[in-house]
């Protein structure tokens, strides 16, 4: 079916014209839901029902002349880590098999307000914990690209549904890469926000410092559509704000790239990242350099220590962010125990994934008396250092252009044993949560298997509007356009 | 041998905002269990805190009326540990950047001025509470109170005596009231304190090993748990042993104090910052602003109230202590009408007789100041004698309607000063004590009081004992 392969932009005008209905839309969509599970796996669970009410209601409004916002009709898939009223939110882990929260997180009910039918809710990393999707209690998720391989993680249902057709939209959410690590291995685009651009409330947190919520989709267009329905400031979040918000980030994206500066962080490009992916990165440099932007080297020296640092600051809070489930009053309970305490460890050994227990070890560790100053002081000290440096770059340059991933996908089974190797993944875009900033994720090419190549564009502060105007031109100028990979539409 | 003892203070006071620190929830003491509670206060899965700008307000505040540093960038911690009463398993508080630090509180100990340095005030959420109901195996937690404001004010180790610690307390506890921002019932638990006592030999500068003690919930408690301390320790140490650093748990029925923990087990609560609420930023002038609203606290009243109006430092201290009790007597003398002495003799006397037995507060009374004040005046321009008056005030404790004329009318009240009827009266009672009389003219001129009693008597009460007096005076 044509639906599938079409961006959100390009099936709100069909809309809007009357071509075609929400209804038909969320059928496709839902066919091809049909279609693909059984290899794709990108779903925990499915709201058909509630999506075909939101999207007879759209047609019901759009026969009546409603004016809708851009996105209504538009089927998104929601990462399970994010709160839904009613309907099981489990962070892909035993803990929370059965959690049905009372509430909805506030990007929810913001998908809700502007009526996009929701198909359910996709597979992740237990907790947002991993690179692969393969940390799910429940099921592993497979890169519809290529079924032997891994969508890539933690945002990996998200990304897989979007790249394979079962969904137009989907929600991730990015505590050191989880967005954009997906997004580049399944082929479409992801943001990550600024911390703060996008409301945290109803997102299980991992670690709350890096957490983000953002849009992952088949265009920049697409995402900016997205961004602009989430983001923004909520009362329910100490921690977002409006600064720089735009109502539409779409009207920003005909600036120009012309007389852009856009830096070429080195260590992003030497050892550990595979040539090809280097070379592709490269390559849209060209473009961008072709379209009138001008291309620098600039340096990040500290990066190579991010990936430590990232992890004593996100373990340390999720160790203690994850504290709460005890089992007393939802999810999860051991079924063996004697006494409280018992309970508690054994609720908490059976319900908790490998990986999981291994960060709240860690960060329980690196915020222990005696080695609080060692570890997360020192963590914390990094995170100022990187931030100067990344200020020193934004001095001169409009945004900075790394590979998203030093690779393409990987196998699944690849990477589990060696849990650092794992980790390595995220090598080019944990600095980025470090340093709180805003970076775009999107595909620049293929490598030699036919893998999709995801470049990564670092923003400053609030910058959205830049990258995702960068990221439109240089759709245009390549011809880019989203296709359902063959595996997954047959 | 002789020791000293010392003590610190930890009270964690319940504050009276209208709602909750980190959530929208009322901050109501009484509900049906588990009816004041959100997703955000039982830290369900992905709810986020945001903090109530009246809880630093009300902190500040405190931090003012004892001379605190107020510390204008702040932020909020995490204390993390695992009990079923704390629903995220961490509770957010302060760590090393306290609201307000460095102050200092003085009052009056035995008729001595006594200073205890005050370390820190933080703000921090309490927990909920354990329920164990006879009924039900396990126990039951009660939510409520979860996300309830506190305070916790700590004090310098300057409190030297049972004595001190309590007129301390006392001190707190009014100033709370004062500021109006703790309702302070100790009873509903809105006050409670960890009491850290050591000894050291007498005339040593150097402290011994302190125990904390926990639990205590009652003035009086804190006394009894020091006093117990303070022998526990005592005992031990002429025994030749050591004191081991612990914490312990006051027992208020049996009146020990039984070991909670020692210092092995010392729990590592693993502070970190609150990553998800801000740095709290205060301007300057919002803390000046807030400085301006702090009212004369006790301190100052007593003072005033000795220099401006004469009053023993007794009676200075006990109305100045009792926030509506001074307020009822600040009003009671605006305008002028009536002196403080009066004033002050009532509210000590028979009104605090009143609400003393019936364990109530003076603003639970119908009486108000005007009222008093009429009935004062009365007594000043002799309308009325103070039996009389007497009489009249227990009429109007509890009816704020009747009017006071009438009821001196009803009950016939009125001071009769009738010159004609009054020499009636002592000519009858000159007549009748004819050796009071005789006793007077030889020179026992106290027999007059009789003698006024006696034509007091005859008239009633009503009759005026001044004039009477005189009349006496120019009759025998």
């Amino acid at each position: 079916m044509e639906l599938i392969q079409k961006t959100a932009a390009q099936l709100h005008q069909l809309l809007r014209d009357r071509e075609i209905t929400a209804a038909e839309i969320t059928d496709a969509v839902f066919a091809q839901i049909a279609a693909c599970e059984p290899q794709v796996q990108s779903y925990l669970a499915l709201t058909e029902e509630s999506a075909r009410k939101t999207a007879a209601l759209v047609d019901e409004k759009l026969a009546a002349g409603e004016e809708l916002p851009p996105l209504a009709g538009i089927p998104i898939a929601i990462k399970d880590n994010l709160c839904t009223e009613g309907v099981t939110t489990t962070c892909a882990s035993k803990m929370l098999y059965n959690f049905v929260p009372p509430y909805s997180a506030t990007v929810v009910k913001k998908v809700e307000e502007n009526l996009l039918p929701i198909t359910g809710k996709v597979n992740l990393d237990e907790f947002a914990m991993g690179s692969s999707c393969e940390n799910s209690h429940f099921q592993k998720t497979h890169n519809p690209h290529d079924l032997s391989r891994v969508p890539g993680g933690s945002s990996g249902g998200s990304a897989a549904s979007v790249a394979a057709g079962e969904a137009v939209l989907a929600l991730g959410s990015d505590t050191g890469g989880s967005i954009r690590q997906p997004a580049s291995f399944c082929g479409i685009v992801g943001l990550k926000p600024t911390y703060g651009a996008v409301s945290r409330y109803g997102l299980v947190a991992f670690a709350s410092s890096l957490d983000q919520v953002g849009p992952m989709a088949r265009s920049c267009e697409d995402t900016a559509m997205l961004f602009s329905a989430i983001s923004g400031a909520d009362e329910m979040d100490a921690t977002s704000c409006d600064r720089g918000h735009r109502a539409d980030y779409r009207d920003y994206l005909a600036r120009d790239v012309k007389g852009m500066t856009i830096g070429i962080p080195k260590e992003y490009f030497g050892e550990g990242i595979d040539e090809e992916v280097s070379a592709a990165v490269m390559q849209a440099a060209e473009v961008f350099r072709s379209l009138g932007a001008q291309v620098k080297e600039v340096s990040l020296p500290s990066s190579p220590h991010a990936l430590s640092a990232y992890y004593i600051i996100s373990s340390a809070e999720a160790s203690s962010n994850l504290a709460r489930f005890d089992g007393v009053k939802y999810g999860y309970r051991s079924e063996h125990y004697q006494n409280l305490q018992e309970m508690y460890v054994n609720t908490r050994t059976e319900g908790f994934g490998a990986e999981v227990k291994r960060r709240i070890m860690l960060g329980t560790y690196v915020l222990s008396s005696g080695y609080f100053d060692a570890y997360y002081k020192k963590g914390k000290a990094f995170q100022s250092a990187l931030c100067a440096e990344f200020d020193a770059c934004f001095a001169d340059c409009d945004f900075l252009l790394t590979p998203t991933v030093p690779q393409t996908a990987f196998k699944l089974g690849e990477n589990v044993d060696d849990p650092v190797k794992m980790y390595k993944s995220d090598i080019c875009t944990v600095p980025v949560n470090i340093a709180g900033l805003p970076a775009l994720a999107m595909p620049c090419g293929r490598d030699s298997q036919g893998l999709p190549i995801g470049m990564q564009l670092i923003g400053p502060h609030f910058g959205e509007d830049v990258l995702l105007s960068a990221g439109h031109h240089y759709e245009q100028a390549t011809g880019h356009q989203f296709t359902v990979p063959a595996i997954a539409s047959k | 041998m002789e020791y000293e003892v010392v003590i610190g203070l930890e009270i964690h006071a319940e504050l009276s905002t209208k709602t909750k620190i980190y959530c929208g929830c009322k901050n109501s003491f009484g509900s049906e269990v588990n009816s004041q509670c959100c997703p955000i206060c039982l830290g369900m899965p992905g709810t986020l805190p945001t903090l109530n700008k009246e809880v630093v307000e009300y902190a500040i505040r405190m931090g003012h009326a004892t001379h605190c540093t107020i510390n204008n960038v702040t932020k909020q911690d995490r204390k993390n540990y695992i009990y079923p009463d704390l629903p995220k398993a961490y509770q957010i508080s302060q760590y090393d950047i306290p609201l307000c630090e460095n102050g200092y509180l003085d009052f009056m100990v035995d008729g001595e001025k006594k200073r205890v340095g005050i370390t820190r005030i933080h703000i921090e959420e309490d927990a909920g509470k354990l329920i164990h109901a006879e009924s039900f195996e396990g126990s039951l937690v009660d939510f409520n109170r979860c996300g309830v404001p506190l305070i916790e004010i700590v004090s310098e180790p300057d409190i030297r005596s049972p004595e001190e610690a309590h007129a301390y307390l006392e001190t707190i506890r009014s100033i709370l009231l004062y500021l109006d921002i703790s309702d302070c019932k100790m009873q509903e638990g809105s006050l409670r304190c960890d009491v850290n006592v050591s000894l050291m030999p007498k005339g040593s500068n150097t402290f011994g090993t302190r125990c904390e003690m926990k639990n205590v919930n009652t003035f009086s408690g804190a006394v009894r748990a020091i006093e117990y301390e303070m022998a526990r320790q005592k005992e031990i140490l002429d025994a030749g042993g050591v004191i081991e650093q612990e914490t312990r748990r006051w027992n208020d029925a049996k009146g020990v104090t039984e070991l909670l923990r020692s210092k092995e087990d010392a729990q590592d609560y693993r502070y970190f910052p609150e990553p998800d609420l801000r740095t709290i930023y205060i301007p300057e002038v919002h803390v000046e602003e807030l400085k301006a609203t702090i009212p004369e606290l006790p301190n100052q009243k007593i003072e005033r109230y000795m220099t401006s109006y004469g009053l023993p430092q007794k009676e200075a201290t006990l109305i100045a202590e009792d926030v509506s009790r001074s307020r009822f007597f600040e009003q009671c003398l605006e305008g002028g009408k009536v002196a403080p002495k009066s004033v002050c003799n009532w509210l000590l006397g028979d009104i605090a007789k009143v609400l003393n037995e019936r364990g109530c507060e003076l603003d639970d009374l119908a009486l108000t100041p005007e009222r008093l004040v009429e009935l004062i005046s009365l007594i000043d321009q002799k309308t009325i004698s103070t039996t009389s008056a007497k009489t009249v005030l227990e009429c109007i404790l509890d009816d704020g309607e009747i009017a006071i004329d009438q009821i001196v009318k009803d009950k016939g009240l009125a001071q009769v000063s009738d010159t004609a009827v009054l020499e009636a009266i002592v000519t009858e009672v000159l007549a009748e004590n004819a050796k009071a009389v005789e006793d007077y003219h030889s020179g026992k001129t106290n027999v007059l009081g009789f003698l006024v009693g006696q034509c007091m008597k005859r008239s009633k009460g009503q009759g005026n004992p001044g004039l009477m007096r005189q009349l006496l005076e120019e009759k025998i």
